[in-house]
């Protein structure tokens, strides 16, 4: 059958999007890691590794216009590379937030005012779960999966605000620590807004099993804007 | 480095709304809420229950649609499926097959094109044909255009010289054989031959142009012709194409009819819609299996 290229491809295409996802996933683990442990060489790593993430994502791209070019997709083949293009751009953005992480470790250096580490590690492992998961369900075109993985954002929204109600005391109470906690807010807002990207790749999802193009609306927008990363 | 913006400092905890999820949802791909659904349109040919039997095979079972006026409706399926059996149906060319016979209605403006009173040659000059093949006959190019008019009486030159240079033109090709009229219609490319067989079937003014695969035989060029030809015509004509060619129906039609055969061999019709969504999201899964390549 002339469908086995394009089988192929798609099927190749979908690996590497894990594999792209798991860079990202340990990237964001790494550099948070990093912080929690004031280990500036791996926060360079994290901050270097970025350029591996960013070529993966751009290989990826390559690929997928290159099979619109030559294979014409059309249905669910042209809803599933399209979202792929989606897809691996979010990916791309949430490892420019691991790589914000890695960067604010540095700026932060040896200062040894405290860092919400327990809030910041629960933060990061609900969002690289919430990846991983969102990546499952991306795969298998799950959409029940796809609709219930944004709700746990709220989980991580709410951690967020904690630290952020922290922050806003802590700085009260010492506005000597202003560029620390400002750094801090930077890192937790990463991380929540990772948590929000998950939401567009559980939203592709939904396309393309449905063909339905919608917006799961996570009630944030003050937030949202595209210069955000630290 | 950025560093948190004083007004984003500046909001007060008390004012972060609580997370809520909804669900807005926006379009569902090919399916535009301004676009005119195939119900909402005008009717030229309306199909019902038309089923087409060549001695005791039955190609087509029970078929009904309905052909949007001014619209190009392409019919597309695997070979075999039935779909040049329907368009030929649509003006009787089945008439011409020794053993066939159709069951049903083909209503064109009103009136069923299989009634008993009806004048075949008058249904096949309101409803005209453009085969897979060019095929000028034997005979100059403005004679080839001015064929049908003749048959239909017309005698004054001025009137047949008009005809055809208004044909010639409509089809596109009035350029390439202005200065050939009077050669052999079979001297030409294969691409100007189809288009001057356009132009025969447009010279006696049919409200609806059938069209059988007619770019299969021709090259990249002149295929683009064709189909940039039937995007002007169709203000003035309703068309209805049959192509194997899944990217032409993609590019040439505003509705797409899948038809595919049932377990007896007899085709049928799986599903009709806008040709945006049947080629981003078609509603059943053997028109995505056929669209996809998946079979066929």
């Amino acid at each position: 059958m002339p469908r086995q290229t394009l089988d192929r491809e798609i099927h190749h295409l979908q690996d590497e999007v894990l594999l792209l996802g798991s860079m990202v996933e340990q990237a964001m683990l790494n550099a948070i890691d990093a912080l929690k442990r004031r280990d500036h060489e791996a926060a360079k790593r994290v901050y270097h590794g970025d350029e591996q993430i960013n070529e993966k994502r751009y290989a990826i791209e390559n690929r997928v216009l290159i099979l619109f070019a030559t294979q014409q997709p059309i249905a669910h083949d042209l809803r599933l590379l399209a979202a792929i293009l989606e897809v691996i751009t979010e990916l791309e953005r949430m490892g420019d937030y691991a790589k914000g992480i890695a960067k604010i470790s540095l700026k932060i250096g040896d200062d040894d005012t405290p860092i919400p580490t327990r809030e910041i590690s629960r933060m990061g492992d609900l969002a690289v779960g919430m990846l991983h998961r969102a990546l499952g369900a991306f795969i298998a075109e799950d959409v029940n999966m796809a609709y219930r993985i944004p709700q746990d954002d709220d989980q991580v929204d709410e951690l967020y605000n904690l630290v952020y109600r922290k922050n806003l005391a802590a700085m009260i109470a010492n506005p000597d620590i202003i560029d620390h906690t400002n750094y801090i807010m930077w890192v937790v807002h990463n991380i929540e807004r990772m948590a929000d990207r998950v939401t567009n790749i559980c939203e592709r999802t939904i396309f393309i099993a449905t063909g339905e193009l919608l917006e799961i609306d996570a009630s944030d927008d003050e937030w949202d804007d595209d210069e955000d990363e630290a | 480095m950025n560093i948190a913006s004083p007004q984003t400092l500046n909001i007060a905890p008390e004012s972060i709304e609580p997370v809520s999820k909804k669900v807005i949802t926006s379009i569902t791909i090919g399916e535009k809420a301004d676009r005119h659904s195939l119900e909402s349109l005008p009717v030229k040919l309306s199909v019902a229950e038309l089923s087409v039997y060549y001695k005791q095979f039955k190609a087509l079972d029970k078929v009904s649609i309905n052909i949007p006026e001014n619209k190009i409706t392409a019919l597309i399926g695997p070979s075999g499926c039935g779909k040049s059996t329907l368009l030929r149906s649509l003006n009787r060319m089945t008439d011409l097959v020794q053993g066939c016979r159709v069951e049903g209605q083909v209503v064109l403006d009103g009136k069923n094109i299989y009634d008993p009173d009806i004048d075949v040659v008058d249904i096949r000059q309101r409803i005209g044909m453009v085969f897979q093949r060019p095929n000028p006959f034997p005979m100059s190019v403005f004679d080839n255009v001015a064929y049908g008019p003749r048959l239909y009486g017309i005698r004054n030159k001025r009137i047949l010289d008009e005809i055809v240079e208004g044909s010639l033109r409509h089809a596109a090709v009035w350029d390439d054989v202005k200065d050939k009229l009077y050669q052999s219609g079979l001297a030409l490319s294969g691409g100007q031959q189809q288009r001057v067989c356009i132009a025969r079937a447009i010279a006696v003014e049919p409200a609806v142009i059938l069209m059988d695969e007619p770019a299969s035989a021709l090259d990249p060029i002149s295929t683009l012709k064709i189909e940039e030809l039937m995007e002007n015509l169709k203000t003035e004509y309703t068309i209805v194409i049959v192509t194997h060619n899944m990217q032409q129906a993609a590019r040439v039609s505003d509705f797409t009819a899948f038809l595919m055969v049932d377990q007896n061999q007899s085709g049928s019709i799986v599903e009709i819609g806008p040709t945006e969504q049947i080629f981003t999201n078609p509603h059943h899964q053997q028109t995505e299996d056929y669209v996809t390549g998946r079979f066929g």
